[in-house]
């Protein structure tokens, strides 16, 4: 059967003073939470906290704050910043394929040209069609330095030669993009904490930043997804892209939670300034938006 | 991190040994571990729900068969229920009767719309058709580079667009261009864009008319979460899609999204992409895709003999 029409109950109506709460909220709130992608274990888990305190409340609106207020404690704060920055800072993004890890790159250089610093751009995607081509594109826009062997070449052997340049031209800020892969793939995965151990030879303590970028459609594969790139390269942050779409994108509050990684930013568009500062409270607030 | 839903209806069907008959008491449980395994794998929470009825009111009043435990007699009924819902055969692509065909692959940014185009020319090659790869993706940077090169890889011509053409314009040239280069089927490989983007989505349609393709592809992410409803419903209601791909299956993700999408728009899953290269395509055989979602492969083979 065609269900062409697969809505949610309208978010004023679900939480009006005019309704009591009883199983019919409850279940309202369950497909909610679902449909926003938070996945089956904090859903029942969240369900599970809001019924045992909405005992003593009485309307459906009072629920709300509540429950947004466990949401929030899915999410993991960064930690307090290093006391000194390293220069050059260098990120690594990671992730699956087509996620955005070089659209967000291109977003962060620009990001950091704006607060005045010297980036470079290390394309070590030399796999995809294309790859270096595009993220050569985003350098020139954000007006970036970038270095590039040829398509092909050894990655980590492009992340060395970044590093060497960043250190050498005094850049404060060196970016390198990687090839989106499955993180069930051994020898990518391999291939991947080569370049991590490449930079590191060349610049001890280095990348200071691993970012792993999940694409807010994503549904409970995120979870496996970053579990298995944060055994291989340990990730530090993660962003979020493609919030502009209709996904809640609810499953990196459960990825948040369950590996304690901090959300960084969040892309809401294609263009070099579609980017924003990760805020859980605005993020919590969409999950009730229609 | 997931109970085989084997183990876990095994373990509440403990109480009907043996045979016996599935009951509104008995099976409610069971119902309950397979709607859990249906939204673990991505299944549309209201997919997941119609389809939970669907397969109760199958299940009430059956025999459970000799060789099987109750929970493996309810597996058989949801598995059977999914097949039924997925198409029981694998769906061929169609072709134009008279002229060159054109194919057109449309979905969400980064779903593997310019890698299946790519891998759609090398299987059609395969059949003895002759593809033209055709990028009209003149908004995300360096992707005519990126068709253009996986054209080269395998020695299939490419239209030669450029950024500043119009998309329709660009596939009208093309078809142009193919009559004159000999070849049968365009592939037209669009931008990726929000379903929700009203111009971006009214672009694609200008284009649908434009050229009649014989295939509108929407092209899908197998790790889409409860969101492909939303998606595959809009896109099939502006495009009226022939049918959809499923790319990334190479990972481990369930893909629960091929249910939903499914059930929302009618329309048959054509092909799974099973790696990034240009060989990694196949036709979708629906029979293999609830041991997939339902996360159990070898259980199943053995039930489904029963
Ligand atoms: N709407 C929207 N699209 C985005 C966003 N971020 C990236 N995209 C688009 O998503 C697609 C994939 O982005 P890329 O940056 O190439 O992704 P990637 O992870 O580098 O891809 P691979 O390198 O192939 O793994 C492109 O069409 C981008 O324009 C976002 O925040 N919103
Ligand atoms: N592992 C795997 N990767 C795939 C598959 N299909 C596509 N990809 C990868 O997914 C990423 C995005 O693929 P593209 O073909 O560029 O996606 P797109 O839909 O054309 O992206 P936009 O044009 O930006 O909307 C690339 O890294 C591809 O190599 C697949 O079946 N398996
Ligand atoms: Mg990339
Ligand atoms: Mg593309």
């Amino acid at each position: 059967a065609k269900t062409r029409t697969v809505l949610n109950t309208d978010v004023t109506e679900l939480f009006s003073s005019a309704k009591s709460i009883d199983d019919d909220l409850f279940d309202n709130l369950e497909e909610r939470l679902v449909t926003s992608d938070l996945g089956i274990d904090i859903t029942m888990d969240m369900m599970a906290r809001i019924k045992k305190k909405s005992r003593g409340l009485s309307t459906a609106d009072q629920l709300r704050q509540v429950l947004k207020d466990e949401l929030l404690t899915l999410f993991h704060e960064p930690g307090p910043p290093a006391p000194s920055i390293p220069t050059p800072y260098v990120i690594m993004m990671v992730g699956v394929n087509g996620t955005g890890k070089t659209t967000t790159l291109g977003k962060l250089a620009m990001k950091y040209k704006a607060e005045g610093k010297k980036v470079l751009i290390a394309a070590a995607d030399t796999f995809r069609a294309a790859a270096i081509e595009q993220v050569e594109i985003w350098a020139r826009r954000a007006g970036a330095d970038i270095v590039r062997h040829k398509e092909g070449a050894d990655p980590a052997a492009v992340a060395y030669d970044a590093v060497e340049a960043g250190m050498a031209r005094g850049a404060d800020v060196v970016l390198i993009d990687t090839a989106g892969r499955l993180h069930t793939q051994k020898n990518l995965m391999e291939e991947l904490k080569k370049i991590k151990r490449s930079v590191d030879k060349k610049y001890k303590g280095a990348p200071h930043d691993v970012m792993m970028v999940i694409d807010a459609t994503t549904g409970q594969n995120a979870l496996s997804q970053a579990d298995i790139f944060h055994k291989a390269v340990g990730l530090t942050q993660m962003s979020v892209t493609k919030l502009d779409g209709t996904a809640k994108g609810g499953i990196v509050a459960a990825v948040s939670s369950t590996m304690k990684l901090p959300i960084a930013y969040i892309g809401v568009g294609e263009a070099i300034e579609d980017l924003q500062e990760f805020d859980a409270k605005r993020f919590i607030d969409a999950l009730f938006d229609d | 991190m997931f109970d085989n839903l084997s183990d876990r209806l095994d373990s509440v069907f403990k109480k009907l040994k043996g045979h016996g008959t599935l009951t509104e008491n008995n099976i409610e449980d069971g119902l309950k571990q397979v709607r859990l395994a249906l939204l673990e794998a991505d299944v549309n929470y209201k997919v997941a729900k119609n389809v939970i009825s669907d397969i109760k009111a199958r299940a009430l009043g059956q025999e459970v068969m000799q060789s099987l435990t109750p929970g493996q007699q309810v597996i058989k009924i949801v598995n059977e229920e999914f097949t039924k819902m997925m198409g029981s055969t694998h769906q061929e692509l169609s072709f134009a009767a008279t002229g060159a065909t054109s194919i057109m692959l449309v979905g969400l940014q980064g779903s593997g719309k310019t890698t299946t185009a790519g891998k759609l020319a090398h299987f059609l090659r395969k059949i003895g058709r002759k593809p033209y790869l055709v990028p009209v993706d003149v908004y995300r940077p360096a992707a005519i580079d990126q068709l253009t090169k996986l054209g080269k890889q395998m020695d299939v011509p490419v239209f030669a667009s450029t950024t500043d053409m119009k998309p329709l314009k660009i596939c009208q040239d093309a078809k142009l261009a193919a009559r004159d280069l000999g070849c049968d089927t365009l592939l037209i490989d669009t931008a990726g864009r929000l379903h929700l983007d009203d111009t971006l989505m009214a672009e694609l349609e200008d284009i649908k008319k434009g050229i009649n393709p014989a295939e509108t592809l929407l092209v899908a992410d197998a790790m889409t979460g409860q969101d492909a409803v939303n998606i595959a419903g809009e896109f099939d209601k502006r495009l009226d899609i022939s049918g959809f791909v499923l790319t990334k299956m190479d990972g481990d993700a369930r893909g629960g999204a091929a249910l939903s999408i499914k059930a929302v728009t009618g329309k048959p899953l054509k092909f799974i992409g099973v790696g990034e290269k240009n060989t990694a395509l196949e036709p979708f055989h629906p029979d293999r895709m609830s041991s997939r979602i339902l996360g159990m492969g070898d259980t199943l083979s053995f039930i489904e003999k029963a």
